[in-house]
């Protein structure tokens, strides 16, 4: 199982949401959350006074999946998140040792 | 008495007395989420400890018959001593006169507070608000507001200089500007100034506070026509024209300059234009106010500036907003005061581009530099001596705590658990 984390434009999350739905991905935790890449954040300016504001809102999701799914899953929330314009985001992949579903006490691939 | 008057001061002071909220929430919404309160407070504050004070005593000093040639009231009215229901000023009855005295007072204090935001002690505000009024805002109301009467003398702008100040550029504005960069001085810069981004947490409610001083200004101005006239309609039209001119000629600065007109800038530059129009809407014609307006917008959106090339922390603009605002208003009724305007005011000479040479924008010169320093320099004093005896600061640890939790055990918002339910 691996853990897949991805940071996205907050105006393409309901678009990678839709992608990820269409591929059986049945659920999903997702937090608003801010940061910056290589944009650097942007400028704000308040009576004339300039403010580099280095963190920009972000939309952090992250779902564990089957090993078998990862590639289809990273490609979909990829081709979702995509404008090509810098601060797109990123999609980053980790080992998962186990996982319970709360519920039923299922275990690993039967709890996801 | 004339009733039609009467009914017009009535609402006007109920205009006038709602600036103090509509500035805490002007003021509210440019501090920091953990200051909100306390700035909110200073305005409110205002208006509890003013009107105790002008009615025991500093209504008096500021109309009572003059006793220092010119320069101040006697008690003569104190704990309103002689005013009776049925006592009148003018066409009204003083009792309407005394509270319509007294909004603005409440405003022009509350007005001060902007330029200490964040880091005075509320104790220490608490106490600077009837002292700065007692020494500063009444004497000066009698010098501008306090005409000759067959009862009463007056104060010296108004009688002997002959400077025109509709409703108070030099008693409101320019005293207020001028003691905020006094007092901005002495309290000393936040912690963090120019080196933190100190934006404004609430913009909505910036907007609400500038929308609602508008609303209150109408009463400010034409209210100063102390009576339902064609002086009242001058005013109305002049403090409209102003203030969407001002909007307009501070957003044209911002776009030449950032590409893009602010929501803040916007808010700021009515302001200013109101402030502007404020001395001169008794004098100046609809079209000169557009252009008190303009000119207040565009100069004012420079003038904010000033504070970090000169390196003093007034936290709100009362300088750039107020202080010169109040200047440019005062300064142009010497050139745009209309033939029309001043024959409906009934005294005052004309300004330089209708005619009237140099003469009124002489006598503006000395009111407005008289009421800067005199301001200033008791200001000054003033907040040095409270500072002596009980320290005007909070803790550097508390001030970046922030001031609503140390200073009133409270604050604005509980974002966590909001919409959750849960951990908060």
């Amino acid at each position: 199982m691996k853990l897949v984390t991805a940071v996205v434009k907050p105006h393409k999350w309901e678009e990678v949401r839709e992608a990820l739905a269409a591929t059986g991905i049945a659920g999903m935790t997702v937090t608003e959350a801010s940061g910056y890449g290589q944009q650097k954040g942007h400028t704000e300016v308040y009576r004339g006074a300039e403010y580099d504001v280095s963190l920009v809102p972000k939309i952090r999701l992250e779902v564990v999946v089957d090993d078998a799914e990862v590639e289809k899953v990273v490609a979909t929330i990829t081709g979702a998140a995509k404008t090509g314009k810098i601060g797109d985001g990123k999609v980053w992949v980790i080992p998962v040792e186990s996982v319970v579903r709360v519920r039923t006490g299922e275990t690993d691939e039967a709890a996801l | 008495m004339n009733a039609g008057d009467t009914a017009w001061m009535l609402a006007s002071s109920a205009l006038v007395l709602l600036m103090a909220p509509g500035l805490a929430f002007f003021y509210g919404g440019m501090v920091r989420a953990k200051s909100v309160l306390n700035m909110m407070m200073m305005s409110f504050i205002a208006m509890a400890i003013v009107p105790v004070a002008w009615f025991l005593y500093a209504y008096s000093l500021a109309f009572d018959d003059d006793v220092t040639g010119g320069l101040v009231g006697g008690l003569g009215h104190v704990g309103l001593n002689g005013i009776t229901p049925e006592t009148l000023t003018g066409t009204i009855p003083t009792y309407v006169f005394v509270v319509f005295q007294l909004t603005f007072a409440i405003v022009t204090v509350a007005l001060v507070s902007g330029a200490v935001a964040d880091r005075m002690k509320f104790v220490a505000w608490a106490l600077f608000v009837p002292v700065w009024l007692t020494v500063v805002y009444a004497p000066v109301a009698h010098w501008v507001f306090a005409f000759d009467t067959e009862d009463a003398k007056g104060g010296w702008i108004a009688n002997k200089l002959g400077a025109l100040d509709f409703a108070g550029g030099t008693v409101v504005e320019i005293s207020s500007g001028a003691s905020a960069l006094a007092l901005a001085l002495v309290v000393g810069k936040r912690v963090g100034w120019k080196r933190d981004p100190m934006r404004p947490h609430n913009l909505p409610s910036v907007l609400l506070g500038a929308g609602l001083l508008w609303f209150g200004w109408i009463g400010f101005n034409a209210g100063s026509a102390l009576g339902a006239n064609h002086l009242a309609s001058l005013a109305l039209i002049n403090t409209v024209a102003a203030g969407a001119a001002a909007m307009l000629g501070w957003l044209a600065i911002e776009v030449l300059r950032e590409g893009k007109g602010t929501s803040f800038g916007a808010a700021s530059g009515l302001v200013a234009g109101l402030v502007a129009i404020t001395p001169s809407c008794g004098s100046v014609s609809p079209m000169g106010a557009l252009v008190v307006g303009a000119v207040a917008g565009g100069i004012c959106a420079f003038a904010i500036g000033f504070k970090f090339k000169l390196g003093y922390d007034d936290s709100l603009d009362v300088v750039g907003v107020h202080l010169v605002g109040g200047l440019v208003g005062t300064l142009l009724i010497g050139l745009l005061a209309s033939n029309a305007a001043i024959e409906l005011l009934g005294f005052g000479q004309p300004g330089l581009f209708y005619g009237g040479g140099l003469d009124q924008l002489g006598k503006q010169v000395v009111a407005a530099a008289v009421v800067l320093v005199y301001a200033f320099t008791c200001t000054y004093v003033i907040a040095t001596v409270i500072d002596r005896l009980i320290g005007l600061r909070i803790d550097e640890e508390h001030e970046i705590t922030g001031i609503d939790q140390v200073e009133h055990l409270e604050t604005a918002y509980d974002h966590a658990g909001s919409s959750t339910g849960g951990l908060g």
